[in-house]
């Protein structure tokens, strides 16, 4: 099973072993905040949201507004620097800050955009895989590790390169590369409940198959598919980052961090500034989302916390 | 005794090392990989490059100039009909060498006779080697200029035209009309490896090609047999490095000593280093923003009076180009000979274009779109960014604009149909000829796919146009031109947006090197202290 | 076992068949045109671009393209790329030495630092050297490696001087390639600072591709070896009085390199996604940047042929892989 930066360590645990059911929620949200790394990730995460929900308010400019007077000046800390622009200006004299205010926005706005997409599409495929043998399973599998052989970048940049760079064919491109880990998470537990009693008790009971797939098994496969969301934002928001560091994902003038890496990078040695301050919010948006994927894992997964 | 000879040959091994340590090698650094080795069928810059320290032509320009000299041609005669152009032929001129191929004679009239044959007739066998198009032959018009090529004997060549040309002799010191090996072409093919020719080069320029590797390095040594003056420096070695960030990088820590198309923001630190010379030469080209007036409202010249007025070209010659450009009041650059100095300049007034296009009918909050092309080019070194500059001009006037790009050919191709509103594009001379930049925007090129991209065919500037094209005398010519730029600034059919300034840095010690209005790197007479 | 492979080769064929026919007609999707692509400002004339267009058999319909191309494919001819003329087989061998020598060295340099790290971390799980350990391989796991390569760049060959800015070796050495591994080759040519300049050229990139890898193993080591210390041959073995290196060092972390091994073996793809963002930071000649090129030219060989060839390589690994997971856990094998 060729997986690129899902680590298999996550999900394959909770493939291959059934897992029981998750406890309460009680049971789940103490394991949770009893692990402080998960609590800081998840307040920092918090933060970003708020920061992404309340950017019209919070940012002290538009992001697209050129101050023509003021460009690349550096933050307000660093001898040049201007109290008007706390982290400095770009390029072409737009407030730095503002336009990583509103970049967050974006960038959660994709990586919630692909686990939603990814996992509704993943979910439907992945249950009919399961329920359906024969050739609609054989030509689900098939198609999905002819998508798991092609590196993930490479796919990602020649969908975009089909249908055109753009904020919404990003969120498409990198839909389709992650789809098959929700494919094959679904169809394996699913596999894996379909034996069990309560499906036959259902199936007795006179409950219709898409009955069965969606009431019954589906909210029994809800652990790993929650912990592999966790871990599709955090990898959509990087691939995102590089398809627009590749000037294929958002384009001019929206300040998604990515792309404002790619233009930024002329000035590596005269602006550094413009350079790292993108780069680090992508590296802390990543790892507050990662720090909840973890603790999520920890609480949802009863051998791990066990051990 | 045994251990004596030992010794001496181990002092002779270091003394040998010690002298190949102090051959002089000159490392460029390049921005890209050619496409192949030869300029007959290439089409970038890059490639050019490459190809030209092994190859001659029959005529060069001078170095740093645009002036035509003598190369593998000794002296040519022209008919009084302009007609008739005969070459008469360098002897004793040498073809280098290789693993694969000695050459037996030296280089005569049916090198030049298979050069242009097999870019020009269907039937040479080499027309269809490595996918066949010759796009700057076709381009300079060649098919249709070519009545005949003849051999009168050996070392004279006759090239009858079907219509007088003046820029002609101009043409041939281009690129494409390199002159290569009939005797090599012929030994290839029998090889059965007619591709060979384009890879692995033989000619008779000032270094002989020694190895390529692809996305990292070219490497030449002087020819020693070169029928000009010899080279200074033993190694020419193009690295290949795409980032210009690594290349300045490379060019401070003496990685390379010569090196291509710096960082607009590197620029004031390469000034400011002590072992960098700084060089630089206003580039033979323009870039343009063109209004389709086939689409209302730029169909009005008061619309497009105004756009122009709108936009803060002050800025974006300081943001983009970083001081590498100057801003541009006319379709050809000031170095082109009929270049009109007269002409005022509209000023950037936001206020004005505002009520312009007003009294134009131009509703508040119209809506345009803006096109910008996805790559770098000579004259433009970030569209995108002149876009997003554009952009908030053209919002303090009103006009909402929305940023469009496609694939570099896509766009060209669909800015050729008129599928744009606003877009930007730009051009790069040829020869330094004014004909070279005012039939973009001829009638001629006004149809659909054609090259005219604002669509605008102006009757009095297409007159004017045709006259200066029939006309021989350079100062006639130069008035034509003129006029024509007062009509193009007076019905503005483009924005004007930069003449980009060519920069080269390279280190100090290296001696002679001159940056080439026509945007051609050249080694034949570089040298190293 | 033996059906067992069988039938995981057998698998792949139909696999490959449909790679190579949905790249086939995803890369005639793409907008843009190979002909229209090369002519710059000029543009080209239509005629020309028929006369072209059919020259390159692009004028064929689609299905009677693929069937020529399969047919092609089948006798070793993976077609000619449109820019350079040269047979894409060429290319892809001349280059592929340059991302697979980076690659295992990504990969050894992951190895060697993530199971230590893994390991101490979990021998002194809950501990400060463990929280820093495992803090740090977040951050690793969670980092945009192309802003990484960007940082390190300008702090160690911008800032320091210490290391070189791109290539794969100082220009002023030259051999011709015998391996296509530089570290190899250069160590061959006996030239004196070859091998050194070679090696100094990978340190940057090795660590920027490296990175993901090393944070992946170093947390799944810890994880494996946590669920092995608790088991109860282990505690037995600690019990018996073995000290606690043998007990972690041999006992433990034998059976807990199992699902590491899958692991390294898993990150293959991950590392050919990486190589393109790497090698486009470091100008490192290889498949990562060939590809990227040739959707900028639009070359439909190149990149029809390249992603089948590196698709290819993807899979063969992860046949690979299987098996050898297969070897190390006899459960697997029964279990399939």
């Amino acid at each position: 099973m060729p997986a690129d930066r899902m680590p298999a360590e996550r999900t394959a645990a909770a493939m291959v072993e059934p897992k029981a059911p998750p406890g309460p929620f009680a049971a789940f949200f103490r394991d949770f905040s009893e692990n402080r790394a998960a609590l800081i990730g998840l307040i920092l995460l918090g933060l970003l949201v708020f920061v992404a929900i309340f950017a019209d308010f919070l940012a002290p400019y538009s992001p697209i507004e050129q101050f023509r007077e003021f460009t690349r000046i550096p933050p307000a800390w660093v001898e040049g620097g201007n109290r008007a622009f706390l982290l400095g200006t770009d390029e072409i004299g737009r407030d730095m800050l503002s336009r990583l205010i509103f970049g967050a926005r974006l960038s959660l706005f994709i990586g919630l955009s692909v686990v939603v997409a990814s996992m509704a599409v993943g979910i439907v495929l992945g249950l009919v895989a399961a329920f359906a043998p024969g050739w609609p399973s054989i030509v689900i599998m098939r198609a999905m590790d002819v998508i798991l052989s092609v590196p993930s970048l490479l796919l990602a940049i020649v969908i975009v390169a089909i249908i055109g760079p753009s904020l919404t064919n990003t969120i498409v491109a990198i839909t389709v590369v992650y789809l098959p880990y929700y494919v094959r998470l679904v169809r394996a537990s699913a596999m894996q409940e379909k034996t069990r009693d309560y499906v036959t008790a259902a199936r007795v009971g006179g409950a219709g198959t898409l009955r069965i797939m969606f009431k019954t098994v589906l909210p029994n496969c809800m652990a790993p598919i929650i912990v592999q969301a966790a871990l599709t934002i955090s990898n959509a928001i990087l691939e995102a980052a590089a398809l627009g560091f590749l000037g294929l994902g958002a384009q001019p003038p929206s300040p998604e961090w990515g792309a404002m890496l790619a233009s930024a990078r002329e000035f590596l040695q005269s602006a550094p500034w413009i350079v790292t301050e993108p780069g680090l919010a992508i590296l802390i948006t990543v790892l507050a989302i990662n720090l909840v994927g973890d603790g999520l894992r920890d609480a949802l997964d009863p051998k791990m916390r066990r051990s | 005794m045994k251990n004596f000879a030992r010794l001496l040959a181990a002092t002779m091994l270091a003394a040998g090392l010690a002298s190949a340590a102090e051959a002089k090698t000159l490392v460029y650094c390049s921005e890209g990989s050619p496409e192949n080795f030869n300029p007959q069928i290439n089409t970038t810059g890059t490639s050019f490059d490459a190809a030209r320290p092994v190859f001659n032509q029959l005529v060069e320009f001078e170095p740093g100039t645009t002036k035509i000299r003598p190369a593998l041609a000794e002296s040519w005669d022209v008919s009084p009909d302009g007609l008739e152009v005969t070459f008469h032929l360098r002897k004793g001129v040498k073809f280098h060498s290789s693993k694969q191929f000695k050459p037996t004679r030296d280089f005569n009239a049916d090198d030049v006779l298979f050069s242009f044959n097999r870019m020009w007739k269907e039937d040479n066998p080499y027309h269809k080697v490595s996918g066949g198009a010759y796009d700057y032959f076709n381009d300079m018009e060649m098919p249709t200029l070519l009545k005949s090529i003849d051999k009168v004997d050996d070392y004279t060549v006759k090239f009858t035209l079907t219509k007088p040309n003046a820029p002609f002799l101009a043409n041939l010191g281009m690129d494409f009309a390199t002159i290569m090996s009939a005797e090599y072409a012929d030994a290839m093919l029998k090889a059965g490896k007619p591709e060979m020719v384009d890879q692995q080069p033989i000619g008779t320029g000032p270094f002989t090609f020694v190895a390529y590797q692809k996305d990292a390095v070219i490497r030449f040594k002087a020819f020693p047999d070169f029928w000009g003056p010899k080279a200074k420096i033993d190694d020419l070695v193009f690295a290949i490095t795409k980032d210009p960030t690594a290349r300045w990088a490379k060019l401070q820590k003496n990685e390379c000593q010569v090196m291509i198309g710096p960082n607009p923001a590197d620029l004031e630190a390469m000034g400011k280093d002590p072992n960098v010379n700084l060089l630089s030469q206003p580039g033979l080209n323009i870039a343009y923003l063109s209004f389709n007036v086939t689409k209302p409202p730029f169909d009005k010249k008061e619309v497009r009076q105004a756009l122009t007025m709108a936009i803060d070209q002050a800025t974006i010659i300081k943001d983009v180009y970083g001081g590498a450009g100057q801003a541009a009041k006319n379709f050809i650059p000031p170095t082109i000979w009929s270049y009109n100095d007269a002409i005022e300049p509209y000023k950037y007034d936001p206020a004005k274009a505002k009520e312009m296009l007003k009294a134009a009918g131009v509703a508040e909050g119209f809506e345009s779109d803006l096109w910008w092309m996805p790559v770098t080019r000579p004259y433009n070194p970030n569209a995108k960014r002149i876009a997003e500059l554009m952009q908030a001009d053209f919002e303090k006037v009103g006009i909402k604009t929305h940023l469009v790009s496609y694939e570099w050919g896509e766009y060209r191709k669909r800015m050729q149909a008129g599928e744009h509103q606003m877009g930007q594009l730009g051009w790069s001379g040829d020869n330094g000829d004014p004909d070279n930049f005012f039939f973009l925007l001829g009638c001629e090129g006004a149809r659909p796919g054609g090259q005219n991209l604002s669509k605008w065919c102006n009757e009095d500037f297409e007159a004017l146009f045709q006259k200066a094209k029939s006309t021989f005398d350079v100062a006639e010519r130069a008035k034509l031109y003129e006029q024509m730029q007062v009509i193009a600034h007076e019905e503005a059919p483009v924005f004007n947006v930069a003449h980009s300034i060519v920069y080269e840095p390279i280190r100090k010690n290296v001696t002679n090197y001159k940056v080439s209005p026509l945007g051609r790197r050249e080694f034949a007479e570089v040298g190293l202290e | 076992m033996f059906s067992f492979i069988i039938r995981r080769v057998l698998l792949v064929i139909p696999t490959f068949l449909a790679i190579a026919f949905l790249t086939f007609v995803a890369i005639r999707l793409v907008p843009g045109d190979p002909v229209e692509a090369r002519t710059g400002e000029r543009g080209i004339s239509p005629e020309r671009l028929a006369h072209f267009r059919h020259e390159l058999g692009l004028d064929q319909p689609v299905w009677k393209q693929f069937l020529d191309y399969l047919w092609q494919i089948a006798h070793g001819d993976f077609g000619t790329s449109i820019s350079t003329q040269t047979p894409i087989l060429t290319e892809f061998t001349t280059l592929f030495p340059a991302t697979l020598e980076l690659a295992i060295c990504a990969m050894l340099f992951a190895t060697i630092l993530g199971i230590p790290a893994g390991v101490i971390a979990a021998t002194r799980r809950g501990t400060f050297v463990d929280y820093t350990l495992m803090g740090a391989a977040l951050t690793g796991f969670s980092m945009p490696i192309f802003w990484w390569g960007l940082l390190l760049i300008l702090f160690f060959s911008v800032d320091l001087g210490w290391t070189p800015v791109s290539g794969r070796i100082d220009l002023l050495y030259y051999f011709e390639p015998v391996t296509g591994f530089m570290l190899i080759d250069s160590w061959l040519s006996g030239q004196e600072g070859a091998f050194s300049s070679a090696v100094s050229h990978l340190i940057l990139p090795t660590i920027v591709l490296g990175t993901i890898p090393l944070a992946t193993i170093a947390r799944m080591t810890r994880s494996a070896m946590l669920e092995i210390l608790g088991e109860d041959y282990v505690r037995t073995a600690r019990a018996k009085g073995l000290s606690p290196f043998r007990v972690v060092g041999i006992h433990a972390l034998r059976n807990a390199l199992i699902p590491v091994v899958t692991v390294i073996g898993l990150q293959v793809g991950a590392l050919m996604a990486g190589a393109v963002l790497t090698e486009y930071i470091f100008s490192w000649p290889g498949i990562g940047s060939w590809l990227i090129e040739s959707i900028q030219r639009r070359d439909y060989p190149v990149l029809q042929g390249g992603i089948l060839l590196v698709s290819g390589i993807v899979i063969v690994i992860n046949i690979l892989v299987d098996l050898l997971y297969g070897v190390l856990n006899p459960r697997i094998r029964h279990a399939r």
